[in-house]
């Protein structure tokens, strides 16, 4: 299927150059970076922008540091950098977990997790990880620069706190301070390429702080502080276990919808803050556990 | 209209193209490359699968322009000068029915053996899930690229 809609098409070469084009456009304006959404919206006419803006050849933009204190992803950052990126998976294992969960190898090799956010569609796996890293976005404009937490960049379903003459350079995470653990489980219909029906982001440590994330199961991914505060100093033990089961109906509000009702959406979330939380348990005492099959293949 | 330049199987290509033309439609319509399908058209389905700088991307999802200065491999260009091992191993194998997907599959299968020699099974259902076939059930599939995988292990 041919495009119908025209547009023009810029290839700037420098940060300066996108914040002039993004001035003059506004939200006439469209940011291409891996185009796996963009060029979607914009064959089946859901965007139809007078300028498409391509920031890939921007070097700042493609910056992935991994320092000592805290990770800083570019907006060209692709999810198969992050996976590539051994020291991710080692410090940053939940992010790592949720790259890997991202549709399949040819997507995750063009679309990026700058991407994933500014399209903010409530299924995206990318946020819980960046809610329990306490994420900051950097945002850029004609202005100057501003930061906006993670935690309130989400305004709704595909709405971000994201003006339009503004370009997100990256997000930057901080990184957890001693022994700690995470994972990050998805609910699919199979394994495989599939949108969430129910993600969830665990971040433990081993003094026993706990964070936890939710994507998919409200207008917005959540961090979800009942949970983190019954948690909180506690080891964990079946009996906790069962008390934070009872808050996750508190804590998430599910749609019905073509991949899960409501109803098996909670009831699986359920399931998923269990198994997650076992995870982390036996992931702090060093044993090896692969999370790809614990919801079952 | 934009001149475009790039290598395209090894040889360098120019094209005049507009900013809305997708790769696919360019690669099939203006240079003749017909290996990559158009199936989906939204990048569910992997038949429009090429190589760009050595990673498997969606052609339907890229803009011709974008691709300006760098480096695409189709399938044309991996059958040269002879067909590669998996290639072999599929033809032997019958790894495909009606050939709509295999393009896109060998696309895929041959970044997975590039990246790693040796995958396993689960690996290759891993590398292969954004590749749909609706002919063979995936099973001879998997095997010819478990077969090529298997050769010089040691």
């Amino acid at each position: 299927m041919a495009i119908t809609h025209e547009f023009k098409y810029f290839r700037p070469t420098n940060l300066a150059e996108i914040i002039e084009l993004l001035h003059k456009y506004g939200d006439k304006a469209k940011l291409l970076a891996g185009g796996t959404d963009l060029t979607v919206n914009i064959k089946e006419n859901i965007e139809q922008p007078e300028a498409v803006i391509d920031i890939k050849a921007v070097p700042e933009l493609s910056i992935l540091d991994n320092g000592k204190d805290g990770l800083f992803i570019g907006a060209n950052v692709t999810f198969t950098d992050l996976l590539e990126a051994k020291a991710i998976q080692k410090d940053y294992l939940l992010l790592w977990e949720a790259a890997r969960s991202v549709a399949s190898v040819g997507i995750r090799n063009r679309a990026t997790l700058i991407g994933n956010i500014c399209s903010a569609v409530p299924s995206l796996d990318s946020a819980p990880a960046l809610l329990c890293y306490d994420a900051v976005v950097h945002l850029q404009n004609y202005k100057g620069k501003r930061e906006v937490p993670i935690s309130e960049w989400f305004l709704g379903p595909r709405k971000t706190a994201r003006k339009a003459d503004e370009l997100v350079l990256g997000v930057s995470l901080l990184k957890p301070r001693g022994k700690h653990t995470g994972c990050y489980l998805k609910l699919g219909r199979y394994n495989g390429e599939d949108l969430a029906q129910a993600g969830l982001a665990l971040l433990a440590s081993a003094s026993d702080d706990y964070k936890a994330a939710w994507c998919a199961v409200g207008p917005v991914p959540k961090r979800s502080s009942k949970i983190e505060d019954l948690l909180h100093g506690k080891s964990i033990t079946p009996e906790l276990i069962r008390k934070a089961k009872a808050l996750v109906a508190d804590e998430i509000s599910p749609i019905t919808d073509l991949r899960a009702s409501r109803e098996y959406r909670l009831h699986l979330c359920e399931i998923m803050l269990e198994r997650g939380l076992q995870v982390c348990q036996m992931r702090l005492q060093g044993k090896k556990i692969d999370t790809r099959n614990i919801l079952g293949g | 209209m934009a001149k475009i330049s790039f290598i395209l199987n090894e040889e360098k290509r120019s094209v005049e193209v507009e900013p809305n033309q997708t790769l696919l439609d360019v690669l099939r319509d203006k240079l003749g490359v017909k290996s990559p399908k158009c199936g989906c058209d939204r990048g569910d389905c992997g038949a429009c699968a090429v190589l760009l700088n050595g990673r498997s991307v969606r052609s339907c999802l890229i803009l011709a322009v974008e691709v300006e200065g760098q480096e695409v491999r189709t399938l044309e260009g991996i059958s040269q000068p002879k067909l590669t091992q998996l290639q072999e191993n599929f033809v032997a194998m019958n790894s495909f029915q009606c050939g709509f997907c295999t393009p896109g599959v060998i696309i895929t299968a041959t970044e997975l053996l590039e990246k790693n020699p040796h995958p396993d099974l689960a690996e290759i259902q891993e590398a292969l899930s954004g590749n749909l076939c609706r002919c063979t059930g995936y099973k001879p599939i998997f095997e010819a690229i478990l077969k090529t995988a298997k050769r010089g292990r040691s």
